[in-house]
């Protein structure tokens, strides 16, 4: 009999323990614009995609945007971040104000230069890492070209693991027309780049698609 | 000829040799047979003893599981008809103490309006008029000599007594009908009281039947009682089908009620994120889930509570057992925490509505729609009231969940225990067609064996004359055994 009651007793305490652990299942985004050149008109297309993030995001689950620029690895560069609250008041407080924050961005956004993206991607995984999220992706919203500064070096594995990346709009440029095997050159190298790292690469373009921003699906 | 040449010459009549092959065969397996024999019948006779061990054992549980399940049954039953018994009781006193307690004042009330009655029957009894006492006078004056004109003497007395008499006939008569009058009303009096009489009457005339109907129902749960009590089949039979009803029903009211607290969790559950935090998980939960789950639960648990207190569910005995006073306090306790929670809920499901409104305007903040202020429905009011009621009613609602639980237990057990009776008596019927398919599996083989030396086995009859091994002995006596082991098993 005492057996039992032992038994039963290590076997609610073990229950119990398991179920006090608080597993992290939260979201973090970093999503990357693309401010360079022509791509700023895109930019108005990407506040819906923002606002659709934020429509999807719950409580506990981090989301910062981040311009992509000459030097892109630089806090400076996030226009808006919030890890939401646990009160729904006060994640829809945060998120108002993120969607306020975006929208006088993309009324007011500059042309940069070049196009870091990649140094965007590390500015993105540090900023991801401090979330400690369950599920971490970074979106790239860009055309793919890179163009860096003079003296700028980017040519070093992204520790990628356990991360999604999307390419978002990934538009086709005129070069690409010409030669579309640049498009498709530029795109493989991107892929190569994010694989090698450890990370899972999908391109999304057509954002009608059914489930085509779930992040659940990728 | 040597061994080579003759391998060689054999290798060139593969008939020959494959004849001189089977016959070395034959004769290899006629000298093993007893031994293999003795390994099919190792093999298949303990697989046949195995299963039929089985069967017996599982068989022997079944028996000790159905003799349990019938003295739960017959015990689960005896104790709801004295529940049933004690109600009618209960009701029976109730009954008496209500109505009957004032049967002396009924008495005393009766024998009052009898002893009215009989007064005023008494003082409405005729009374003669006075006879008239002075005819013997008046007789006598008559008699008197009458004078020479002829008129008597006492004519003139006569005449003044006939007016005098006259006069008192009319006054006579006219008390006499003041009396007659007076026993009328005294009459009509009665009246009133023979009515309000047959009332009391009738008054007692209900109560008593209704004592006599009590009583007659309190008689049909004593017959079920002593039939329970005596254990007999009939008893069992109906309490097993009651029992099923009972299980199939509570299942369905014990389903609704899930269904209840299914819609009042959604009816929390957004709301409580506002006050518990959502971001954290508890087994995979939201913990803000897990604290409207616990509330329901809670709610539940206040409502079994409350129910022990009542006495209406005995699924505690301990608390059955407490103290009349105390378990009057336990319900008002317990009521009030319901009601506590009622209006939390109530309060939960108004912050609901404002949550969802504030969560529609932020999506279509972010989608970029306008809402004009026309397109607002103007009863707004009307599901925000519902869930308010909703959220106020549902945990009593709840509270009932406890007597179909009550029932859902009780039945259960004995359904249950029923069914895994059924399904062990399947299992030793299983196991013992297990055991006669290894034995005749075991015949089979022997005999199989057998006929592959038949020829050597027919000659060994003939010669030798020995006596045909019986295979089937053994298993019968083994059989015989392997009952024997299980019947003492049972014992």
């Amino acid at each position: 009999m005492n057996r039992i009651r032992s038994t039963i007793l290590i076997g609610m305490c073990l229950w119990l323990n398991a179920c006090s652990e608080q597993e992290n299942y939260n979201t973090a985004v970093y999503l990357l614009l693309d401010s360079s050149g022509t791509y700023t008109k895109e930019l108005s297309k990407a506040q819906l995609v923002i606002n659709y993030m934020l429509g999807n995001l719950h409580a506990g689950d981090s989301f910062a945007v981040a311009r992509i620029d000459s030097a892109s690895f630089s806090e400076k560069d996030i226009i808006a971040k919030a890890t939401f609250d646990a009160r729904p008041s006060t994640s829809n407080k945060q998120k108002r104000d993120f969607s306020i924050a975006i929208d006088q961005f993309v009324k007011t956004v500059k042309s940069s230069a070049y196009t870091d993206i990649t140094g965007g991607m590390l500015q993105g995984i540090e900023y991801l890492d401090e979330t400690r999220a369950h599920s971490k992706y970074i979106l790239i919203y860009s055309d793919l070209r890179e163009e860096l500064p003079e003296g700028y070096t980017r040519d070093f594995e992204l520790a990628l693991n356990g991360y999604s990346v999307l390419a978002l709009n990934v538009t086709k440029l005129r070069a690409d027309n010409k030669d579309p095997k640049e498009y498709m050159q530029r795109v493989a190298d991107w892929e190569s780049k994010i694989t090698s790292g450890g990370g899972s690469w999908h391109v999304v373009n057509d954002f009608e698609k059914d489930g085509a921003l779930d992040l659940s699906m990728y | 000829m040597q061994i080579t040449d003759l391998g060689s010459w054999l290798g060139d009549q593969p008939a020959i040799s494959l004849i001189l092959i089977a016959l070395g065969a034959v004769v290899l397996l006629y000298f093993g047979r007893s031994t293999a024999h003795a390994l099919s019948d190792s093999i298949f006779l303990g697989l046949y003893r195995f299963f039929r061990i089985a069967s017996a054992s599982v068989a022997s549980g079944e028996k000790k599981l159905q003799e349990r399940n019938r003295v739960v049954l017959l015990e689960h039953g005896r104790e709801t008809v004295e529940r049933e018994i004690e109600r009618e009781f209960r009701r029976v006193h109730t009954i008496v103490e209500r109505d009957l307690s004032g049967y002396p004042m009924l008495q005393r009330e009766i024998t009052e309006q009898i002893s009215s009655i009989e007064e005023d029957y008494k003082l409405s009894e005729a009374v003669p008029p006075p006879g008239p006492d002075w005819i013997h006078a008046i007789e006598a004056v008559a008699k008197l000599t009458k004078k020479p004109n002829g008129e008597t003497i006492s004519a003139k007395v006569l005449e003044q007594i006939h007016k005098a008499s006259v006069q008192q006939h009319g006054e006579i008569l006219d008390a006499y009908r003041e009396q007659v009058r007076e026993r009328h009303l005294k009459l009509d009096g009665i009246k009133a009281y023979w009515r309000k009489l047959t009332n009391t009457i009738d008054e007692v005339g209900t109560v008593v039947q209704s004592l006599l109907d009590r009583s007659r129902d309190i008689d049909m749960r004593m017959k079920q009682y002593e039939e329970i009590v005596a254990a007999t089949d009939q008893a069992e039979r109906t309490l097993k089908a009651s029992s099923l009803t009972q299980f199939l029903i509570s299942i369905i009211v014990v389903g609704i009620a899930v269904g209840g607290a299914f819609i009042n969790f959604h009816l929390i559950a957004l709301p409580m994120s506002e006050t518990v935090s959502s971001a954290g998980r508890v087994a995979g939960m939201p913990v803000s889930d897990v604290a409207g789950l616990f509330v329901i639960l809670l709610e539940a648990t206040f409502g079994l509570m409350l129910m022990e207190s009542l006495r209406i569910t005995r699924l505690f005995p301990t608390i059955a057992a407490l103290d009349d006073k105390v378990l009057k306090r336990m319900a008002i306790m317990f009521f009030v925490f319901l009601l506590a929670f009622a209006f939390v809920e109530a309060a939960l499901a108004f912050m609901r509505d404002q949550i969802a409104a504030d969560n529609a305007a932020l999506r279509h903040s972010l989608t970029g729609t306008v809402i004009a202020v026309e397109d607002t429905p103007i009863n707004a009011w009307i599901p925000m009231a519902g869930q308010m009621i909703m959220g106020f009613v549902l945990p009593f609602a709840l509270a009932f969940v406890a007597i179909p639980l009550e029932s859902l237990l009780h039945s259960g057990r004995t359904t249950v225990g029923h069914l895994l009776g059924l399904a062990m008596r399947m299992l030793s019927t299983a196991l013992r067609m297990m055991a006669m398919l290894s034995r005749q599996a075991g015949k089979a083989l022997n005999s199989f064996y057998d006929l592959t030396v038949i020829p050597l086995i027919w000659a060994e009859d003939i010669f030798a004359k020995r006596p045909k091994k019986t295979v089937d002995n053994e298993y019968d006596q083994d059989s015989t055994l392997v009952e024997r082991s299980s019947v003492a098993n049972q014992y």
